[in-house]
């Protein structure tokens, strides 16, 4: 994704999220959100400017800081595809063979899967920031299922509280464990 | 071979390594022991157990290029009830670990565990893991430990001789399974707890 790229996105999520929400951009073009704003961008990056693939859900704990940080990954799959319905193709000819309908489909799918991969845009990285001591996080399940088991690996490793999932448990470890062993003030049971 | 109470003499004990029958020596055997032994040793099925990279190593050894068929052992078993060896090949996690000790009560004395691997042996790479046992020995007895990340085929059918080995040298009187006042050797299965797996004091019946 090109800086130009970024940056158009960014003035975009700026008009129309309120003021402030976008705290931080940082050096490797993530954008720092502020939590309350996250599922308004999420929704806009989704309907409007088409990311509609959440590749990863990650949490970081920033113990010195006293914060937690959930990253979001997101790409843009479909462009490819507009653009193959809008734009031109090169026009090269189709080769004719025995059963023509299946050499069509063969070679349309093959010239939008082209497409789809130099048309992917993305990765977007967005982040939010939330106190240790409470660690709520709006879900994003709704605008993409994929969270669906990446907020709850979370969950499992972090304790990070996603308002909203429909169903927050423990995916990993068991029911009845009640730590969270990827926090960094973890300390593992003597063996 | 005439008698079978009595014990062995050195010349019938070599005579028996020398045709293959006996793979250890020093132990002073009974005829019906060593037949026991032989029949025991030779037909070894193990459980399908693969719990992570170090099975692969397994089905190699299973295939025809190593063919664990040539020490008796190609039927692997999809039932504890059936299998005679357990081959722990990798990773014991903690929230496997109630299963492996479950599944070792329920094959059928005598049985046997081999741990293979690094991981099985004692957690491996993943020794300070938070959802790793350091070693399968922590909930069932291990006869023979197979080193290695992972082990080639090579060791596995080298821990499977020394296996036989082992057997081999058993006398029906000593082993601790051997019948009706035999000992029952029940694994206690762990539960899971709230920061790890938790013993109970008595063990499920």
């Amino acid at each position: 994704m090109t800086a130009e790229e970024l940056q158009a996105l960014r003035t975009r999520l700026e008009e129309t999220l309120p003021d402030g929400a976008i705290l931080e951009v940082q050096e490797s073009g993530a954008l720092v959100l502020r939590p309350d704003a996250l599922l308004e961008a999420g929704r806009l990056l989704r309907d409007e400017e088409g990311f509609d693939y959440l590749s990863n859900v990650s949490g970081v704990d920033w113990l010195d800081q006293n914060e937690f940080e959930v990253v979001y990954h997101l790409y843009a799959l479909r462009r490819g595809e507009r653009m193959l319905s809008t734009g031109q193709p090169d026009g090269a000819p189709l080769a004719t063979g025995p059963s023509p309908e299946n050499q069509l489909s063969v070679a349309a799918s093959a010239e939008a899967k082209r497409v789809s991969a130099e048309g992917m845009l993305g990765p977007v990285v967005l982040k939010v920031r939330v106190p240790r001591d409470n660690p709520v996080v709006p879900s994003v399940a709704g605008l993409w299922s994929s969270a669906l088991f990446q907020e709850r690996e979370a969950y499992d490793m972090f304790g990070l509280q996603f308002e909203g999932h429909p169903n927050l448990k423990r995916i990993y470890l068991w029911d009845e464990f009640a730590d969270h062993p990827l926090r960094k003030d973890y300390v593992p049971e003597e063996a | 071979m005439g008698n079978i109470e009595p014990e062995l003499s050195p010349e019938q004990i070599l005579e028996l390594e020398q045709q293959g029958v006996l793979l250890t020596s020093g132990e002073k055997l009974k005829a019906i022991e060593v037949l026991y032994n032989w029949g025991r040793r030779q037909s070894m099925w193990p459980m399908m157990f693969g719990l992570a990279c170090c099975a692969f190593e397994m089905m190699a050894a299973g295939a025809p290029r190593f063919d664990m068929g040539r020490f008796g052992s190609e039927l692997f078993r999809a039932s504890p009830r059936q299998a005679d060896v357990m081959i722990v090949c990798g990773t014991v996690n903690k929230k496997m670990a109630p299963m492996v000790a479950r599944l070792y009560n329920q094959m059928a004395e005598p049985r046997y565990v081999v741990a293979m691997g690094a991981c099985a042996c004692s957690g491996g790479p993943f020794h300070e893991g938070y959802n790793v046992i350091q070693g399968v020995d922590k909930i069932v007895p291990v006869d023979v430990y197979i080193p290695g990340c992972p082990p080639r085929p090579e060791s596995l059918l080298f821990g499977w001789i020394q296996l036989q080995r082992k057997i081999d040298g058993q006398r029906i009187q000593d082993v601790p399974w051997y019948g009706k006042d035999g000992e029952t050797r029940e694994c206690i299965i762990p539960e899971y707890g709230p920061h790890g797996l938790v013993l109970p004091e008595k063990s499920e019946g």
